[in-house]
C-alpha cells in the first residue's frame, strides 16, 4: 500500500467514522439545545409563542421571589443530598477499599445492585415507607413511640432529601472507591513505616489522595439533584418543591416556555459552571 | 490467622458500613415484603400474606402493553446508541479534526444535565420538526441521550487495546477495514456487551426524558407514574419487585462481563516470597 | 537447614544483637514461606538478605517492619519485643521497592513526614530535612514533586526519608533493582559508604549475588523459606556449606564421588583425602584451576589432562570449558592467555575441593 493510499485510506476512514455521530449529535443534541437557548428569549402572548426578542423571561428570574424563593431551596436540597451522600458513601467506600478483606468482590456487587433497581421503583419505595398510613409510621406505633401519625415524614423536603439521599449514595459510592482502589498499598505501608497512626495516615495520605474521586461523586449528587422533579412529585408535596418542578409546570399547563426555557437554561449555566470549577479541583488535586 | 495483630480491621468502621447498607437496602426489603400483604402498602406489621396481587400483576394488560413497549424502545436505543457511540468513541480516540473538543462535550453533556433539560430540549426539536409524540420519539430520546453511556463505555475499551496488534494485522497485509473487523470489535466484543447492557437497563428504567416525549403509548415506568397518580396497591410492590429481580439478575451478568474483560488487572498478588 | 552455622564478623559486638529473630515461621493459606528461622543482626552490620524469588525474603523484611504477622516464632529488638507492636510504633524504617514516595507532597515534605507524623519539635524539623538531603545528595531538589524525578533520585529520596527519623534498624526492599546496571554499581558504592559512615544497621534484600557480596559484612543465603548459610561474603564463597550456595553465589564446578580407602574419585580425578567411605560432593571454583605446563605436580596438587571444548573470552579472564575424558567436563577461569586449542594439563589444590553438603 503505497503512502497517498494509505493517506487516503485514513482520511475516508476517519470521515465515515466520525460523520455519522457528528451529524447525529448536531441534528439531535446541538439543534435541540439550540432551540432551548433560543426560546429563552422570546415571549408568549395570548397563549401562543411569539418570537419577539426580549430579556424580560430573565428579568423576572431574577425579580420575582418566587423563583429565587425555590432556587435556594433546590440548592439547599441538593447540597443536603450532597453532604448526606458523602457521609454515607465515603466511609462505605473506605470500609470495603481497605478494612473488607475477602468479601470485597461480593460487597462491591451489593453496593452496585440498587444502582440497576429503578429510580422510580426507589422512589416509591420510600413514598410507601413515609406516608402517615406508611410502613414507618406504621411500625412506630407498633412498637409504641409514637401514637399518631407523624406528618412531617412524607411531603416536605426532608423526604425529598431522604429519597435522593439513598438515590445518589451508591453514586457518590462509585467514584471514591475507584480513587481509593487507585492508591498503592505501598504508600500506606510507608506511611505506617514512618510512625503515623492508622488515622494519621488516612488524614495525610488516603484523603488527600482521594479528592479527585470525591469531587467526581460530589458534583454529580449534586447536578443531579438539582435538576431532579420526580422526587418532589413522589415525595416532595408542595413545601418541597424543587426548580424543576416550575420548568415542568411551565411547559405544562402554565404554557410559558419561554419562561421555563430561561430558567433551564439557567440550570444549565449552574451546572456548567460548577462543573468547570470542579474540574480545576480535580487537576489541581490528582497526582500522576 | 495472625495472634495480636496490631488491629487493621475497625470495628467501629465495619459497623457503620453495615448500617449504610442497610439504609440502602431495608426500603427496598419493605418493598418487597409488602408486595405480599393481603391489606394495603401501609401499616405494620404486615399480617396476611398472599400472592393476589401478583395474580392481578399477571392478570393486568396495560402493565403488560407498557414492558413490550419499554422492551422495543429499549432494543432500539441499545441498537442506536452502541452504533454511534461505537463511532463516536472511534472519533474520540483516533481521529483528530475540528470541533474535537467541543463534539466530545457536546457528547457527554446529556450525562450530566439534568433530565428534564434534555427531555424539553427534545420536545421542543420535535415539535418544530411537526413530529407526533410517540413511541418512535420516546425511542430518539432514549438513543440520542444514551449514546454519551455507549461512548464512554467504547472509549475505554478501545484504550485498552494494544496498538501493537492492529500494526501487527497491517503489518501482515490487512486493510484498515479487515483490521477493524477482525481485530478491534472482537477486542471490543466485552466492553459492547457491557455497554449494551447498561444502556437496556437505564432505556427500561428512564422516566425524565420520556415523560416529556411520550404519546399514546406507554412505557412500563410511564405506566407506573400512571398508577400511582390513581393510587397505590400493592400490585405496584409486586411489578417493583419483579423489576427489582429482573436488574439483579442484569447486574450480576454484566458484573461478570466487566471482570473477564479486565483479566489479569483484578489478580491481586497472592504471595510474597 | 534452620541449624546453619551462624558466625558473627570480627568487628561487631558479638554479645549485643540488636535483632533477634527467633524461630519465626510465616505460612500463607496451605504454604510455608519460612520455616523456623533463627537469625541475629549486629548493631552496625550491614546484613543482606538473599535469595531467588520464592525464598521467602520479603516476607521476612516484612514481618521485621510490621506488615505482617509471623505465623509462630518471635522477633526482638534491643531486649523488647518487637512483633508486638504496629509498625507505626517500631523503631525500624523501610525503603520500599519502588519508592513508595507520597505524590502529593514535594520532597521536602516526605522527607519531613515521620518526624511530622511523630511529632517532632517544629523548630528542629528544617535542619534535619536539610542534612538527611545533604546525605543522600538531593539537597537542591527539596521543592520538586517526585512525579518530576528519575528512579535514581526517588530512590535517594526515599532513603532520606527513611534515614532522617534516625531509626535503629534501615530495611530496604530490592531498592536498586529498578535501577539500570550504571546507576546501580554507583548507588551500591554510594549505599556502603553511607551506611558505614552513620553506622545504622542496615537489612538489604536482593536476589542479586554479587551486589550481595559487594555490599555486606554478612549474608544470608534463604533457600525456600529456609536459611541455607550465614556467612561474611568471603567465607561463604571460600568455604559454602552446600551445593545450593556454591552455585547460587560466584561460579562453580560441583563434582559428585566416592571415597574409599582414603582416596577420592570423582570421574578421572582421584586424589587422597583421609576421610570416612562414603559418597562425597566437591564444589571446585572455576579460577583455582591452573594451567600445569611444566608437568610437575607437587603433593597437595591434582593433576589432569583435558581438551578446551569452549573458550569465552571476558576480557581479564577467559572462561573454558574442558573435557577431562569419559565426559567429564570441568569449567575453568584463566587469566587472559589467547586462543588455547587441543589437550593441556591443568592442576589444582587439594584444599580448594571443599567438601559440601547436597
Amino acid at each position: 500500500m503505497s503512502r497517498t493510499d494509505l493517506a487516503m485510506y485514513s482520511r475516508a476512514y476517519k470521515t465515515i467514522v466520525s460523520a455519522p455521530p457528528i451529524l447525529w449529535v448536531a441534528l439531535f443534541l446541538l439543534l435541540p439545545y439550540a432551540l432551548m437557548f433560543v426560546h429563552s428569549f422570546w415571549a408568549v402572548q395570548d397563549g401562543a409563542l411569539v418570537h419577539h426578542w426580549n430579556l424580560d423571561n430573565y428579568k423576572k428570574l431574577f425579580t420575582n421571589p418566587l423563583y429565587a424563593q425555590v432556587l435556594f431551596r433546590t440548592m439547599r436540597i441538593a447540597a443536603s443530598v450532597t453532604l448526606c451522600s458523602l457521609l454515607l458513601g465515603y466511609p462505605l467506600a473506605y470500609y470495603l477499599s481497605f478494612h473488607s478483606g475477602p468479601r470485597k468482590e461480593l460487597l462491591y456487587q451489593l453496593v452496585i445492585v440498587p444502582l440497576w433497581v429503578s429510580y422510580l421503583v426507589r422512589g416509591y419505595a420510600w413514598k410507601t415507607i413515609l406516608g402517615s398510613e406508611g410502613v414507618l409510621n406504621g411500625f412506630l406505633q407498633y412498637l409504641h413511640i409514637t401514637h399518631e401519625p407523624v406528618s412531617f415524614l412524607l411531603y416536605s423536603p426532608f423526604a425529598v432529601i431522604l429519597m435522593l439521599t439513598h438515590i445518589y449514595t451508591p453514586f457518590v459510592f462509585l467514584p471514591i472507591y475507584a480513587s481509593l482502589e487507585h492508591i498503592p498499598r505501598p504508600l500506606v505501608e510507608a506511611s505506617q513505616d514512618l510512625g503515623a497512626s492508622p488515622a494519621s495516615t488516612f488524614f495525610r495520605v488516603i484523603l488527600p489522595l482521594s479528592i479527585p474521586g470525591l469531587l467526581a461523586g460530589a458534583t454529580f449528587a449534586f447536578l443531579l439533584s438539582l435538576g431532579d422533579f420526580l422526587a418532589p412529585l413522589l415525595v416532595g408535596g408542595s413545601s418541597g418543591t424543587m426548580i424543576a418542578n416550575i420548568v415542568q409546570t411551565l411547559f405544562g399547563a402554565v404554557y410559558d416556555w419561554p419562561l421555563g426555557a430561561a430558567i433551564s437554561v439557567g440550570i444549565l449555566l449552574i451546572t456548567i459552571s460548577l462543573l468547570f470549577l470542579t474540574e480545576r479541583l480535580e487537576k489541581r488535586w490528582s497526582f500522576k | 490467622m495472625s495472634r495480636n495483630s496490631p488491629t487493621r480491621r475497625s470495628p467501629l468502621l465495619a459497623f457503620y458500613a453495615m448500617l449504610v447498607f442497610a439504609f440502602i437496602y431495608l426500603p427496598l426489603a419493605v418493598l418487597i415484603l409488602y408486595s405480599f400483604n393481603r391489606d394495603g402498602v401501609g401499616g405494620f406489621p404486615p399480617q396476611h400474606l398472599t400472592f393476589e396481587w401478583y395474580r392481578q400483576l399477571f392478570a393486568d394488560g396495560p402493565i403488560w402493553d407498557s414492558v413490550l413497549n419499554s422492551l422495543i424502545v429499549a432494543a432500539g436505543a441499545v441498537a442506536l446508541s452502541l452504533t454511534l457511540g461505537l463511532l463516536a468513541a472511534l472519533a474520540l480516540d483516533r481521529a483528530s479534526f475540528p470541533g474535537k473538543a467541543l463534539f466530545r462535550r457536546l457528547v457527554l453533556l446529556p450525562l450530566i444535565l439534568p433530565g428534564i433539560i434534555t427531555g424539553l430540549s427534545l420536545l421542543m426539536f420535535v415539535v418544530l420538526a411537526g413530529f407526533h409524540l410517540s413511541l418512535l420519539t420516546v425511542f430518539l430520546g432514549h438513543g440520542t441521550a444514551l449514546i454519551s453511556v455507549a461512548t464512554t463505555e467504547l472509549f475505554a475499551g478501545l484504550q485498552k487495546i494494544d496498538r501493537a496488534q492492529e500494526e501487527a494485522s497491517l503489518d501482515l497485509g490487512a486493510t484498515p477495514w479487515q483490521t477493524f473487523w477482525r481485530i478491534t470489535l472482537p477486542n471490543l466484543k466485552l466492553s459492547l456487551i457491557a455497554a449494551g447492557l447498561l444502556i437496556f437497563t437505564l432505556s427500561m428504567d428512564e422516566i425524565a426524558v420520556t415523560f416529556f416525549l411520550i404519546g399514546r403509548d406507554n412505557t412500563l415506568p410511564q405506566e407506573i407514574w400512571g398508577r400511582l397518580r390513581r393510587g397505590i396497591t400493592p400490585e405496584i410492590n409486586a411489578v417493583s419487585t419483579l423489576i427489582f429481580a429482573v436488574s439483579v439478575l442484569l447486574i450480576i451478568i454484566w458484573y461478570r462481563i466487566r471482570t473477564r474483560s479486565v483479566g489479569t488487572e483484578s489478580q491481586q498478588l497472592v504471595e510474597r516470597p | 537447614m534452620s541449624s546453619a552455622a551462624i558466625s558473627q564478623p570480627a568487628s561487631v559486638d558479638a554479645n549485643a544483637p540488636l535483632l533477634e529473630v527467633r524461630a519465626v515461621a510465616k505460612r500463607f493459606g496451605s504454604r510455608d514461606v519460612l520455616k523456623n528461622i533463627s537469625l541475629n543482626i549486629a548493631s552496625g552490620e550491614f546484613l543482606t538478605l538473599l535469595g531467588e524469588s520464592g525464598s521467602g525474603k520479603t516476607t521476612l523484611l516484612r514481618l521485621i517492619a510490621g506488615f505482617e504477622q509471623p505465623t509462630s516464632g518471635e522477633i526482638w529488638m534491643s531486649g523488647e519485643r518487637l512483633d508486638m507492636l504496629p509498625p507505626h510504633k517500631r523503631r525500624v524504617n523501610t525503603v520500599f521497592q519502588n519508592y513508595a514516595l507520597f505524590p502529593h507532597l514535594n520532597v521536602r515534605d516526605n522527607v519531613a513526614y515521620g518526624l511530622r507524623v511523630q511529632g517532632a519539635p517544629k523548630n528542629e524539623i528544617p535542619a534535619r530535612v536539610d542534612e538527611a538531603l545533604n546525605m543522600v545528595k538531593m539537597a537542591g531538589f527539596a521543592a520538586a514533586r517526585p512525579s518530576r524525578l528519575s528512579g535514581g533520585q526517588q530512590q535517594r529520596v526515599a532513603l532520606a526519608r527513611a534515614l532522617v527519623n534516625r531509626p535503629q534498624l534501615l530495611l530496604l526492599d530490592e531498592p536498586l533493582s529498578a535501577l539500570d546496571a550504571n546507576l546501580r554499581k554507583q548507588m551500591q558504592s554510594e549505599l556502603k559508604s553511607l551506611q558505614r559512615e552513620i553506622g545504622i544497621t542496615f537489612l538489604f534484600v536482593t536476589h542479586d549475588q554479587e551486589e550481595a557480596m559487594a555490599l555486606s559484612d554478612r549474608i544470608a543465603l534463604l533457600r525456600d523459606g529456609a536459611l541455607e548459610q550465614v556467612a561474611s561474603p568471603r567465607e561463604i564463597y571460600a568455604r559454602p556449606a552446600t551445593a545450593y550456595t556454591a552455585r547460587f553465589i560466584g561460579q562453580t564446578n560441583l563434582l559428585p564421588g566416592e571415597i574409599r580407602r582414603s582416596i577420592a574419585t570423582c570421574g578421572v580425578l582421584r586424589w587422597p583425602l583421609d576421610e570416612p567411605d562414603g559418597p562425597v560432593l566437591f564444589s571446585l571454583r572455576p579460577e583455582m584451576i591452573r594451567l600445569s605446563p611444566d608437568g610437575k605436580r607437587q603433593t597437595n596438587e591434582v593433576k589432569f589432562r583435558a581438551s578446551v571444548q569452549q573458550q569465552v573470552f571476558a576480557g581479564a579472564s577467559e572462561l573454558l570449558e574442558v573435557d577431562c575424558g569419559a565426559g567429564q567436563l570441568l569449567r575453568v577461569r584463566l587469566p587472559a592467555c589467547g586462543p588455547l586449542t587441543g589437550e593441556h594439563e591443568f592442576v589444582f589444590s587439594i584444599a580448594d575441593a571443599i567438601r559440601v553438603a547436597n
